[in-house]
């Protein structure tokens, strides 16, 4: 078995070999080079490739994202990190207003390869405020695609695959994955706006992202012994949205439940099983959400336990829609 | 000169404060041509907006055209310009065709973005434009990315807004970044007294926007705006500050729009003795005066003028007959593929 890799580093070498791919690439952000990211993700890059490449900036996210969006456009490859997914809500003119829509309103003189990394999620109790998954905010905005990895071969192949794209790419990077360790990746790149079934099976198929995943694939090993066969699909891309693997699976297991770290109302879950609904009806005997409580998390450990679905609430779930017993 | 505002310098005064040296007389005439190309487009887009052919809405910048044409006339052609959705003497000035700006505020396939952009959001990179931005501040944005590219590749950026701008975030963060990397750009501020239908005073604090600079460090000065001589001038130092790598510029420029700030608005707000005051001022026979008295004839003059007047009703005229983007074949991607 090959060594394991893990996520953080999945992502420091993903930005440390496209930095030395290719001389338009810069990353900056805030404490992410000499102090190499409150996440540890990104030691050593500044060093190794000097301060033109890597450097600190100012607390000014709006600043940020607007160098971000005027760099790509004139010839730089910018990777910005806004450390935290809830922080997106101050960059989000410059993203929404100028990256996304310069490729179509310029008449495709020229499209804004940037990437905007995040730590996301819930679990770590943080707080209101630095807890959200910012990915649905922007999943309604054409032009910008957002994805987001569950395991370390795709942090690395997907992060490649956005630095790669000449697009704007939202990244979303769950801040209880980090430490999660799995094979590293057999491709160079892992293609966006792509699901992945993650784990096959026969009786219904779960689709989550990020962390959801494995939630999903631990319930989904719980149920097995049970004799409920499910299948994870891994959605890992918001826009481009990939209905056709799901539509795929569900055509299979003709169950589909929807497993989302957000609320129910707004969320990509509902988005994507109103399209399985107008596409794939026929093949529907059940389908169903499962999500966060509908208030901002909390901060407690005992609330915001309960606010956060997890694998135990999945499996809970899929037992009780397929009549199933509980084991004792 | 901000304690008096809209009683700057005279005709008379302008003359008399002619400085000793600049560009060849020919690219003043030439400068002149710019702006007096920009007063008659936006004034056709006036009349084109009242018989429907341009849709939504507008925001004229007659009255400031020597803001933009003085600052470009320091700028080389691959420089990068950020504008404001008050944007069309932007473009222009940069050196956007008057024929494909015009087909695009006409929503004509042959627009320079192909009619997708429309008045508020020009984009023409082949002049260096990276973009005219509808939200207040996006500009400011805009030219201080640019400025990180041409820091690394020799050139400068310039942004363009206006006096409503200065209390945006995007002002205080992006003046500090650019101050603390060093960044080429010169942010311009057109105070032209009004964040849209508001007094600019009634809303900013400190009076004056230039003096916001001293607090990052930055250099800055505070001039007529309607004086294409002052800006140009003042531009020059601006550009070669930047360009030596000793960092940004603020430059406030102060002057007037003869319009109201968009379609819907009458400008009623407005004294009628300011509007007069700088009525007198127009930058246009500011212009005039100054190079008819020290670089060219009458009849070099009114050349200049025939050939505006030329070149602007054919670029209305061929607007006008540019057919509209076809929905099938014109539909565009939402992604670079």
């Amino acid at each position: 078995m090959s060594e394991q890799l893990e996520f953080r580093k999945a992502i420091r070498d993903a930005l440390d070999e496209e930095i030395e791919r290719d001389p338009a690439v810069v990353f900056f952000g805030e404490d992410v080079a000499l102090p190499g990211g409150v996440f540890v993700t990104t030691p050593g890059l500044q060093e190794k490739h000097g301060r033109e490449r890597v450097f600190d900036t100012p607390i000014s996210e709006m600043a940020m994202a607007g160098a971000a969006f005027g760099a790509a456009v004139t010839g730089l490859r910018p990777v910005i990190e806004v450390m935290f997914g809830d922080f997106m809500a101050l960059p989000m003119d410059s993203l929404v207003n100028q990256s996304a829509k310069f490729w179509y309103v310029s008449n495709e003189q020229a499209s804004v390869p940037l990437v905007v990394r995040s730590a996301v999620g819930a679990g770590g109790r943080f707080g209101a405020m630095h807890s959200q998954i910012h990915g649905t905010w922007f999943q309604g905005i054409p032009g910008i695609k957002v994805v987001g990895p569950s395991s370390p071969a795709d942090a690395k192949g997907l992060l490649k695959s956005a630095i790669r794209d000449d697009n704007p790419v939202v990244f979303l990077e769950h801040k209880r994955l980090y430490s999660v360790k799995g094979a590293p990746p057999a491709e160079e790149t892992v293609p966006l706006g792509k699901a992945a079934v993650v784990r096959e099976g026969s009786d219904i198929t779960i689709v989550s992202a990020l962390r959801g995943v494995h939630d999903s694939l631990q319930a989904a090993e719980e149920l097995a012994g049970e004799g409920i066969d499910a299948e994870v699909v891994d959605i890992r891309s918001l826009r481009p949205l990939d209905h056709e693997t799901v539509l795929g699976s569900v055509a299979k297991t003709n169950r589909v439940m929807l497993l989302e770290e957000g609320p129910r109302v707004g969320g990509w879950a509902a988005n994507l099983l109103g399209i399985i609904a107008a596409e794939g009806l026929e093949e529907l005997d059940d389908a169903w959400i499962v999500t966060t409580g509908d208030t901002p998390a909390p901060y407690s450990p005992t609330l915001e336990d309960a606010w956060l679905p997890a694998a135990a609430d999945v499996a809970a779930a899929v037992r009780e829609r397929l009549g199933a017993a509980a084991p004792s | 000169m901000t304690s008096d505002i809209g009683a700057g310098p005279s005709v008379e005064a302008a003359r008399a404060a002619m400085p000793a040296e600049g560009p060849p007389d020919r690219r003043w005439l030439d400068a002149y041509g710019r702006m007096l190309l920009i007063r008659h487009f936006e004034n056709e887009m006036q009349r084109l907006f009242l018989k429907g052919e341009v849709h939504g809405t507008t925001h004229l910048a007659a009255g400031q055209e020597a803001v933009p044409v003085g600052v470009c006339l320091a700028l080389e052609p691959d420089d990068y310009l950020a504008g404001t959705y008050r944007g069309h003497g932007h473009a222009l000035a940069k050196g956007t065709e008057p024929a494909r700006l015009a087909a695009e505020m006409l929503g004509r396939a042959t627009g320079v973005c192909g009619g997708r952009a429309g008045s508020m959001n020009v984009i023409d990179l082949e002049h260096g434009l990276v973009g005219c931005f509808g939200i207040v501040g996006g500009s400011i944005a805009a030219a201080t990315g640019a400025a990180v590219s041409a820091q690394r590749q020799g050139k400068v950026a310039v942004a363009f807004f206006g006096d409503g701008a200065s209390n945006q975030g995007y002002f205080h963060e992006c003046l500090n970044w650019a101050q603390v990397f060093d960044l080429p750009v010169l942010f311009v501020c057109e105070n032209n007294l009004y964040g849209e239908f508001t007094p600019m005073a009634s809303v900013t604090a400190g009076g004056e926007i230039g003096i916001r600079a001293a607090s990052f460090g930055m250099q800055s000065q505070v001039l007529d705006g309607n004086d294409l001589w002052a800006v140009r001038e003042a531009a020059v130092e601006a550009v070669a500050r930047a360009r030596g790598g000793h960092g940004p510029t603020l430059l406030e420029c102060q002057t007037y729009r003869h319009y109201g700030h968009s379609k819907s608005d009458p400008a009623k707000y407005r004294p009628p003795d300011e509007v007069e005051r700088w009525l007198a001022r127009d930058p246009l026979d500011l212009a005039r005066a100054r190079l008819l008295d020290q670089v060219v004839s009458e009849e070099e003059l009114a050349a200049k003028d025939a050939e505006i007047d030329v070149q602007m009703d054919r670029a209305v005229e061929g607007a006008l007959a540019a057919p509209y983007p076809d929905p099938d074949e014109d539909a565009g991607s939402e992604f670079k593929e």
